[in-house]
């Protein structure tokens, strides 16, 4: 899992089957000190989140697990909005 | 598994069910000589009660990950690092 701030919205009308229903957000990965860190990524939303956000992801695999019913094609998730990082 | 350095907690409220009641830490991989190598990413501590400059060994792999809290392999756990030890020692050659 990953920190990374919600930088934006993304709209495909045409899409893989399954990822229909999906919010789909642009994501800047971040570090522990929150500086930006490796490019752009789109991820599936699960928790409401929205563009200036600080949220964490889980990535590969394991991003198609936290969507239900059905296996959705992703590999990044947000999975939660981020309070605080205390390092 | 990968040897690591806790760097210090997350706070987050909204998250997905997953992560309840789940310590999220900030971890960095280490090298031999303890020195940063990589780069940080978050990991959940279920029962080893890590904390801020401990070393620890960290478990990346999900199936793995599912197996350890007692999941079948096919549940949807989207976790993907856990801690799953506390280092006291490291020992080179």
């Amino acid at each position: 899992m990953y920190l990374g701030r919600v930088v934006g919205t993304v709209v495909a009308e045409r899409k893989a089957e399954g990822l229909g229903a999906q919010k789909l957000l642009l994501v800047q990965p971040l570090d522990h000190l929150q500086k930006p860190s490796g490019g752009l990524e789109v991820a599936v939303d699960t928790v409401r989140a929205g563009p200036g956000d600080l949220v964490f992801l889980v990535g590969s695999r394991e991003a198609a697990l936290a969507l239900e019913p059905s296996f959705v094609p992703v590999d990044a998730a947000v999975v939660g909005i981020v309070d605080r990082v205390a390092v | 598994m990968i040897l690591c350095k806790v760097l210090g907690p997350v706070i987050a409220t909204e998250k997905h069910p997953a992560f309840a009641r789940l310590k999220l830490l900030v971890v960095q991989p280490i090298d031999e000589t303890g020195a940063p190598s990589g780069k940080s990413f978050l990991a959940v501590d279920r029962a080893v009660q890590s904390g801020e400059g401990d070393t620890v060994l960290v478990l990346r792999e999900g199936t793995g990950i599912r197996q350890l809290f007692g999941l079948p392999k096919e549940a949807k756990l989207p976790i993907r690092s856990c801690i799953v030890g506390v280092v006291d020692a490291a020992v080179v050659g």
